[in-house]
């Protein structure tokens, strides 16, 4: 065909694409990431919050608390209560507890989530045990504070939040040292 | 190198095949490379069937009585990855490489040999795939969806293998691709206008861009996940800060487009076999290579379909139920289009006739189950029921694996240079229509009713249902052996096909002789 371009140049094109689609799949983890920031999609919870807020003393919201371990976590971990009612604007404390019933010393990472999914933006932790790893040593028990916000512009029919934490094992990823690091 | 320099040819034929086994290993005969791919695609179809058969047979009845779960996990997952990527995806790939040049007037691929090295990987793949059934682990039984974490944090060792083998298949398939839009944009006789290619060129041009567009995805998701395996990164475990719902996202882009790869050439097939016997011209041509064209780029946008229970945001729903739902409209229009060319046709129903009506009336049938799992909220009680095994089969099995009977008895003669056994080509399809609705008719009413899917048991008021789907899955089974038969025997016989045997047909591929020469259009056609 008189229009068509010479073969080597159409395969490297196609072969172009190839490869840019390829490395769409991997950019498709930064862009997930910032959807799920952006409109707070799987209660993923953005990092350390550093403002403040007017209490808002005409509201109130319930926040649960969960915890849960992944298979094979041995860890004892629960909060100390299981609920609080917290106005928005306000900062509140949760303290949860951890024991590493096991023989040896051992590292975990604590996953937060917080449902319903699109309350998420508005809840907002200035302090967080899940920021850090946790390293125990065998028989050791520690109490690992949350503080956290629940933002006055939290949407109205949100009555009542659960934030729940996973427990994952990470020793084989981040050996422990002998000290134990802390909340 | 297999190019023999025959030098007291004739003109125009000039050499026939090299002769013995390296004849099929060194080939880059577009036919040859066709005839491997699709025997190869029929033996990985009886391989992903016998395990179906596995399947079938526990399901016979509640409890557990043949395999152990862990066993029934590896099956439904090797039945799903066997048929998907070594039964319906290479059969489409034999026929485009034995139909397209043919059907634009060319003398072969574009790319001759690395036609022959994207063949030659599949049997590599497979071998390396069905060998981990015979580890001590275990093979894949994760599902062919493979989610993480199940097949990262908690596969078996062979995973690395299926991973492999992954990566092969894409490769392949990728390849495989590009010879297609190389063959069609450069190779085409001079006059074949890209409006006046037969429309199983058309689909399969649109095809390939998908291949093109996602299988690189599922390359990377493969390699994402035998990083976090075996290189400490994080990408879909949470505990490292990555997120096991990413894996949905990334398989799915590549998933709802590979659902399409796998349909669009059976489209193709079924415009080219209806127009046939119809003895009437495709009714709506330019709006069929719209509406596949447009099938096409909205399989990108609805792939959280699959995901409506993963808990993305009500918007997100919305979008993507909508979204779902449009495809409906081009699907519409496609069928609409055949049932017009069929309207006042004279009409005969030879076997592929005969597959492709029953494709037109079944496949619909699963689009109309598609659209009840598009609606969101209907789909958090469908979701990973057996109402949607129900559906991708409906689609998959008279759609994509009937679309490939009917292009099996369409160009047979052509193939072979013989009339297949038209007794038995009818008997053969009325076998495979009771026995396929047999099987995946009740499925609907279980999974409706609750039965999850991929479970060995199952509660008791399932039992009599099961019982009729194992029945008709048994009865599909066996016919495919009949297929075996029929195909042996018109290869070694029958009545000699004329050049066109079917009166009512239109192209390129009638103006040679039965059996197709080794070499055609060594000089291009004229098209008018
Ligand atoms: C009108 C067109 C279609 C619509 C609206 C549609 C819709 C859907 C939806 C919503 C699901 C997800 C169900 C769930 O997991 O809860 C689904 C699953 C599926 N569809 Fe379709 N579909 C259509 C056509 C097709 C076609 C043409 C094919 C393939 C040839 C196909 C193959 C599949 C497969 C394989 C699955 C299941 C994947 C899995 O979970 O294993 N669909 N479809
Ligand atoms: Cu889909």
């Amino acid at each position: 065909m008189a229009d068509s371009i010479s073969l080597k140049k159409l395969v490297t094109r196609l072969l172009l694409v190839v490869v840019a689609m390829f490395v769409f799949g991997f950019a498709l983890v930064p862009i997930y990431d910032v959807m799920c920031k952006a409109f707070g999609i799987n209660g993923k919870t953005g990092g350390q919050y550093a403002g403040e807020q007017v209490v808002d003393t005409s509201r109130q919201v319930r926040v649960q608390f969960l915890s849960t371990n992944t298979a094979d976590m041995p860890w004892d971990f629960y909060p100390k209560h299981d609920e609080l009612t917290a106005n928005p604007g306000a900062v509140n404390e949760m303290v949860f507890i951890a024991r590493n019933p096991t023989d040896k010393p051992m590292s975990a990472q604590a996953v937060p989530s917080i449902a319903p999914s699109n309350a998420a933006a508005f809840f907002h932790k200035t302090e967080c045990f899940c920021f850090t790893q946790q390293v125990l040593q065998p028989g050791e028990q520690i109490e690992m504070p949350v503080r956290f916000i629940v933002d006055r512009d939290m949407p109205k029919e949100v009555k009542h939040l659960t934030l729940s934490y996973t427990l994952f094992d990470i020793t084989a990823r981040h050996p422990p040292v002998a000290v134990n690091t802390g909340g | 190198m297999s190019a023999v320099i025959d030098d007291h040819g004739h003109a125009d034929h000039a050499h026939g095949p090299a002769k013995g086994l390296m004849r099929w290993v060194l080939t880059t005969n577009h036919k040859d490379i066709g005839t491997l791919y699709l025997w190869f695609a029929f033996c990985m179809f009886l391989l992903g069937g016998s395990f179906a058969m596995v399947i079938r047979a526990e399901l016979f009845q509640p409890g557990l009585q043949i395999v152990q779960p862990e066993f029934f996990n590896q099956m439904t997952t090797m039945h799903g990855l066997v048929m998907v990527f070594g039964a319906v995806m290479p059969a489409f790939v034999g026929l485009a490489n034995w139909m397209i040049p043919l059907m634009v007037g060319a003398p072969d691929m574009a790319l001759p040999r690395m036609n022959n090295f994207s063949f030659w990987l599949l049997p590599a793949a497979f071998l390396l795939l069905v060998s981990t059934l015979f580890t001590p682990g275990g093979g894949p039984n994760f599902g062919w969806t493979f989610y993480a974490p199940l097949s990262t944090t908690y596969a078996p060792e062979s995973v690395t293998f299926f991973i492999f083998a992954i990566h092969l298949m894409g490769i392949s398939s990728i390849m495989g691709a590009i010879n297609v839009v190389a063959t069609i944009l450069n190779l085409r006789a001079p006059g074949m206008t890209l409006m006046k290619m037969p429309l199983f060129v058309w689909t399969w041009l649109i095809t390939a861009f998908l291949l093109i567009a996602v299988m690189p995805v599922l390359a990377g998701c493969v390699t994402m996940m035998l990083m976090d395996i075996h290189f400490g990164t994080s990408f879909f475990s949470a505990a490292g800060g990555g997120d096991p719902v990413l894996f949905q996202h990334v398989f799915w882009f590549f998933g709802h487009p590979e659902v399409y790869i796998m349909i669009l050439p059976a489209f193709g097939a079924v415009s080219q076999i209806i127009p046939t016997f119809a003895r009437k011209p495709l009714f709506g041509y330019t709006s069929m290579v719209y509406a596949t064209a447009s099938i096409a780029f909205l399989s990108f946008i609805v792939w959280a379909h699959h995901m409506f229970v993963v808990g993305i945001p009500l918007v997100g729903e919305l979008f993507f139920m909508y979204a779902t739902m449009l495809i409906a409209v081009p699907t519409g229009v496609k069928v609409f289009n055949w049932a017009s060319t069929m309207w006042q046709g004279s009409m005969t129903f030879e076997t592929p006739m005969l597959f492709a009506v029953a494709f037109v009336i079944l496949f619909s049938i699963g689009g109309f189950s598609g659209l009840m799992l598009a609606i969101a909220p209907a789909d958090f009680q469908y979701q990973d029921t057996y109402f949607v095994v129900a559906h991708f089969h409906y689609v998959l099995v008279p759609g994509a694996i009937f679309g490939i009977f009917a292009s099996a008895y369409y160009w047979l003669p052509k193939w072979t240079g013989h009339m297949y056994d038209e007794t038995l080509g009818k008997l053969h399809f009325w076998l495979s229509f009771v026995g396929m609705n047999l099987t995946f008719f009740p499925m609907h009413f279980v999974g409706l009713a609750g039965m999850p899917r991929r479970i060995p048991d199952y509660n008791l008021q399932f039992a009599d249902f099961n019982m009729v789907s194992s029945i008709g899955a048994f009865m599909f089974g066996a016919t495919q052996i009949f297929f075996l038969f029929i195909v042996i025997k018109t290869i070694r016989g029958g009545a000699p096909a004329p050049a066109k045997p079917w009166d009512g047909a239109e192209g390129l591929e009638w103006s040679v002789p039965s059996p197709a020469p080794y070499h055609t259009f060594t000089t291009p056609p004229e098209v008018k």
